[in-house]
């Protein structure tokens, strides 16, 4: 079966950067329903490869298909659809005055009929738990409750690959959990970037590890994320739960 | 800091009263807009002396605030920069029209102060409706109802993206003012030299975040061709009588002159 995403040779620069290719010549693949955690310290280029990743950012160099389809103007419409974007700010994503007209908002613009658009409400916000909130303005919420509406948002579309920037950004250790278990209910893949060592080792089974716009290492999260040598080498540290208490 | 607070939460109270299940929010989105067009074409026809026949249209605000279970008090203040904006421009009339043109008794009025109350008047009538029918039915439902008129896409999206962003500026602008007054104790309000970098920031980070909330609408389907609207969450029935009876009332009201037919009475 062909991978849900194979990346080959991505470079990016931003225009007018003093500082050089922000992506150089990065090549991976993914499966199918594979969990991968995508880490790397701050300004490596995670974020700006989940925005190439959705057609948020043009491609510059390189090769991406998603789903058995290349990245280009054309296909935009049918690879978005394909890939859900969690972005890190939930405020930013989430604009609909309440949380259901929010989480139909995609539905309604792939131009599904009615019933069809909430039955697939309804579906996204009982896989977030969160249809008692359904008819609630959305500035009412708490932050994790507008992270799972965001969640919610892009599982109308029931996407083949879910791309997160942060998940576990600003989240209480309860909601933290709460979100680590919805996540690994969730069939589909999932390319989570986050600072978050903990967060990718309970939700990832294999990392990918960025390090000046490179793949540093590309293995099992259980190894990668115990190999002190290498996340220091790439300026991270252990995950809290293997560093020693002072 | 404290107005900008009142400013986001006015604009979320819109939503909120939109989100309410009264009997003018149950009606169709587009029999209210119809609605409110046709009370606006008449309520705004009216001459510039005509301030008897002009008060017969104040019945429809306050109805229609009854309906929605609206303090028209309230409805009222909400409206008074607009007062002041149309009592400025009017104040002008006071000095070019001095004939006398109402008499009630003890007092003549002269045109200039029956034209600046016409004014006040069809301006808070306009507002009030204009209100109502944001406060009743929500702007994503406006936005819908206003394409089904036909009324160019464009024209559409830029109100409702408008929208949107008037609510993230405010928001970025409540971060800056809080951040600002949190290190400048004691000061009251925020210094002019200040002022140029501060609105800098605040046209750059409004600017970034709706940069953001578009790419999230692109992101999710959005084109300028989308029809996203509200779900609908009340049944919606109703619309042909009240846009029916809306237009048979503009209509006695602007052409017979009902309070003085009512006056020669006595």
């Amino acid at each position: 079966m062909d991978p849900i995403l194979d990346v080959q040779g991505l470079s990016f620069r931003y225009e007018g950067g003093h500082e050089g290719a922000v992506l150089d010549g990065l090549s991976f693949t993914l499966e199918r329903g594979e969990r991968v955690g995508l880490v790397g310290c701050n300004g490596v280029g995670k974020s700006t490869l989940l925005k190439l990743l959705v057609g948020i950012l043009p491609m510059q160099q390189g090769t991406l298909t998603v789903g058995g389809l290349a990245m280009n103007r054309k296909n935009l419409p049918e690879l978005r659809r394909k890939v859900g974007y969690v972005f890190q700010d939930s405020d930013s994503q989430l604009f609909m005055p309440t949380v259901q007209a929010d989480v139909a908002f995609a539905a309604e613009n792939y131009g599904y009929p009615p019933q069809e658009v909430a039955d697939r409400t309804r579906r996204a916000l009982a896989r977030v738990q969160l249809e008692s909130c359904a008819d609630r303005p959305v500035y009412r919420l708490s932050g994790g409750q507008k992270k799972l509406a965001s969640i919610a948002g892009i599982l109308t579309l029931d996407p083949e690959l879910i791309l997160m920037d942060e998940p576990s950004a600003a989240l209480d250790p309860r909601n933290r959990r709460g979100l680590i278990r919805i996540l690994n209910d969730l069939p589909c893949a999932k390319l989570i970037a986050s600072h978050d060592l903990d967060f990718i080792y309970d939700t990832c089974d294999r990392v990918l590890l960025l390090h000046h716009g490179r793949l540093a290492a590309d293995g099992s999260a259980r190894e990668l994320l115990r190999n002190a040598a290498l996340l220091e080498q790439c300026e991270l540290e252990l995950p809290l739960r293997f560093q020693q208490a002072p | 800091m404290d107005r900008l607070h009142h400013a986001i939460k006015d604009v979320h109270r819109l939503d909120d009263l939109a989100a309410r299940d009264t009997p003018l929010n149950r009606l169709p989105p587009l029999a209210k807009l119809v609605s409110v067009l046709v009370y606006l074409i008449f309520t705004l026809s009216f001459p510039k002396y005509a301030l008897t026949g002009l008060l017969g249209m104040g019945l429809y605000p306050i109805l229609l605030c009854a309906l929605a279970d609206l303090s028209l008090w309230d409805t009222l203040c909400r409206g008074r920069s607009v007062a002041l904006l149309l009592a400025a421009v009017g104040l002008c009339n006071l000095f070019f029209d001095r004939a006398p043109v109402l008499d009630l008794g003890l007092v003549v009025l002269s045109g200039g102060w029956v034209s600046l109350l016409t004014l006040l008047i069809k301006g808070m009538f306009s507002f009030l409706a204009v209100y109502l029918l944001i406060a009743t039915t929500g702007i994503e439902a406006v936005c819908t109802a206003l394409r089904q008129l036909h009324v160019p896409r464009v024209l559409v999206t830029t109100i409702l993206l408008t929208y949107r962003y008037i609510v993230l500026l405010l928001q970025e602008a409540n971060r800056i003012s809080t951040a600002y007054a949190l290190r400048a104790p004691g000061q009251k309000g925020i210094h002019f030299r200040a002022w140029g970098s501060l609105l800098g920031q605040l046209l750059l980070r409004s600017m970034d975040r709706a940069q953001l909330v578009y790419e999230s609408m692109l992101l999710r389907g959005y084109h300028c061709g989308s029809n996203a609207s509200a779900p609908n969450t009340h049944a919606r029935t109703g619309g042909v009588p009240f846009a029916a009876v809306t237009v048979v009332y503009c209509l006695v009201f602007r052409c017979i002159p009902v309070f003085e037919l009512i006056g020669n009475l006595f």
